[in-house]
């Protein structure tokens, strides 16, 4: 301020001068803000460079001779040795294959029942309401990861241990996705409700004919969440599961991680890395707006 | 009369059958779960006691005085005070970068969030290899740093804060997505009236952004810290809780006190520690919903 006004009293003594030093001002501001600029973008793309790393560790790993990995320089050889053993040493098409089946197991049956539960919430009036819109809450709050140890009992009591069933069991109810599900559906006018069934359609027709078609982005969005969570966990698959034939590809990663002697063959892991991310990682990459939309859509209203 | 009460009847049997099979799933692996390790908690039951013994709270006496238990507890604590902060402040300031129409923000994005789409088992496999001494990269920089060979995973005094990192580049990716919707909701009139005012960047962000994206980051301190609870893949990749339980994680010791040591009292005792500190923590974000709800 008190700079402005040395300046503006001096504009009035000698314009000429007081005119060039408010240039200079200005030019220096600006310089000093396109400077800031640089130094910002360059610290966030140094940062986005580190991010990187592990990644491009593990692809030149994946893609290295055995012996090119431990000596210390960088090697230019290239190689796809890596992962015809690793296919071969570990029946990773089967495990991906079970993955592939649970996870969209687990997507299937939960559109139904979420759909449901979620319409109930929306628009039907039933006595008890709120109370089970609060039961549903605490799943939100204690994750099935905490209750391992009683769900195990469970799936052993009903015979279902090393079954692919067992491992899809506890997740057919999503109270995430009803939450998710129920805004969307509260959002839709209450007069195509009406419409409808002026045209005799059933509460079950409206619910397949207009809200899950019109809800369709919802419905996409917690897809991606669902099925990018079921296609990375681990700890649950693992503790159901023993044999080969109902593993999935995180627990198979694991188990060939642990089976190969360490630092000798960790190209050998580098590649089953690759294989068991490859496919989540091109699906983001090639529909990274989806992604990456459908995640802050499901954090804003979850 | 008569019809109105049908209707009633129709409209609660819909009401109903609509939510049962929800009811039911939750019912069988949530619900059931939670009471019956409440219950089985006050039991001792394990190798040497094969049928259930009533002990009350004996169990929990027992926790108390578990050294293994009190040092789990603590890395707990200190592994979300580890990663809870940093991975907020990282996500806050990579959101502002990928939020405005600049140079590179795409990349930042991608490079930024994709670790969150690999699972953590794999994340584990590949840090294992970088913190290897010797061979591995970040090993190799540190033993650079010191002038020795350094085992970052080996030593008690360095574990925890390299599973901390790894956490941190895992998940403020995650985080980073929140707040690019937090940052959308601020109308851009504000920024524009700021710098007519003369108001500088930095302050602009003191006195808006962090003000405005309150709830966003009251919503994501609350998932932060439940993940800090829940994180336990990597320590079966990684460390396996050791060396001597300087990186355990509580779930991870429920997980071996179910299924190496086959202690279910002790078990059932630990996963109701659990639930309820994670409810605790729940109930802020009830308030933070509360909040945003009065928000709109």
């Amino acid at each position: 301020m008190k700079n402005a006004a040395e300046l503006s009293l001096s504009a009035k003594l000698r314009p000429e001068k007081a005119k060039q030093s408010l240039n200079r001002k200005f030019r220096f501001a600006r310089r000093r803000r396109i400077a800031g600029q640089a130094l910002w973008h360059a610290i966030m793309l140094l940062f986005a460079a580190a991010w990187l790393i592990p990644l491009i560790w593990m692809l030149r790993n994946a893609f290295l001779p055995k012996d090119a990995s431990i000596g210390a320089g960088w090697s230019w050889d290239f190689t796809l040795d890596n992962f015809s053993r690793v296919w071969q040493g570990a029946p990773f098409g089967q495990y991906m294959w079970n993955t592939l089946l649970v996870t969209s197991g687990i997507f299937a049956v939960q559109i139904v029942t979420l759909t449901l539960a979620a319409y109930a919430f929306a628009r039907v009036a039933f006595v008890g309401r709120n109370i089970v819109f609060m039961l549903f809450l605490v799943q939100i709050m204690v994750p099935s990861d905490v209750l391992i140890f009683s769900n195990y009992q469970i799936i052993n009591e009903l015979g279902l241990l090393d079954t692919k069933i067992g491992i899809m069991l506890p997740y057919f109810a999503s109270a995430f996705g009803v939450f998710l599900l129920r805004q969307a559906f509260k959002q839709l006018p209450y007069e195509l409700d009406e419409a409808a069934r002026v045209e005799g359609c059933s509460s079950l027709g409206i619910l397949l004919r207009i809200y899950m078609p019109l809800s369709r982005p919802v419905y996409l969005s917690f897809a991606i969440v669902s099925i990018s969570f079921h296609w990375n966990d681990f700890l649950w698959p693992l503790i159901v599961t023993n044999s080969p034939e109902n593993r999935l590809l995180t627990v198979g990663l694991a188990m060939f991680a642990k089976s190969t002697e360490a630092g000798a063959q960790w190209t050998d892991v580098s590649a089953a890395t690759l294989i068991v991310t490859a496919p989540m990682l091109i699906g983001f990459l090639l529909f990274q707006r989806q992604f990456i939309s459908s995640f802050m859509h499901s954090g804003i209203k979850g | 009369m008569n019809t109105r009460w049908n209707e009633k009847l129709r409209r609660n049997g819909f009401g109903w059958a609509l939510v049962l099979p929800s009811l039911l799933f939750l019912g069988m692996f949530t619900y059931y779960p939670m009471l019956k390790s409440a219950w089985l908690s006050l039991f001792e039951q394990n190798l040497a006691v094969r049928t259930p013994v009533f002990v009350g709270m004996d169990n929990y006496k027992a926790l108390l005085h578990d050294p293994v238990f009190v040092e789990v507890f603590r890395n707990n604590i200190w592994f979300a005070v580890g990663t809870v902060p940093v991975s907020m402040a990282l996500a806050f300031v990579m959101a502002l970068f990928a939020d405005k129409a600049i140079r590179g923000k795409g990349l930042v994005r991608i490079a930024f969030f994709y670790p969150n789409m690999i699972p953590m088992i794999a994340a584990a496999s590949i840090w294992l290899f970088l913190y290897m001494p010797q061979f591995g990269l970040f090993a190799r920089f540190a033993s650079w740093f010191t002038g020795s060979e350094v085992n970052l995973l080996g030593n008690p005094d360095t574990v925890l804060g390299s599973l901390i990192v790894m956490t941190v580049w895992k998940e403020a990716g995650y985080f980073m997505i929140f707040y690019l919707a937090g940052l959308q909701q601020i109308p851009k009139d504000l920024y524009e009236s700021a710098s007519v005012d003369g108001i500088g960047v930095l302050t602009q962000q003191l006195r808006i952004t962090i003000p405005l994206t309150m709830p966003t980051t009251l919503f994501v301190t609350v998932v932060a810290i439940t993940n800090a609870f829940k994180w336990v893949d990597h320590l079966w990749m990684m460390t396996k809780g050791g060396p001597d339980h300087a990186s355990s994680l509580l779930l991870y010791y429920i997980y071996e006190t179910t299924f190496s040591f086959n202690d279910q009292g002790m078990a059932a005792a630990m996963t109701v520690v659990m639930i309820v500190l994670l409810l605790v923590i729940s109930c802020f974000q009830f308030a933070g919903w509360e909040r945003k709800i009065h928000y709109q």
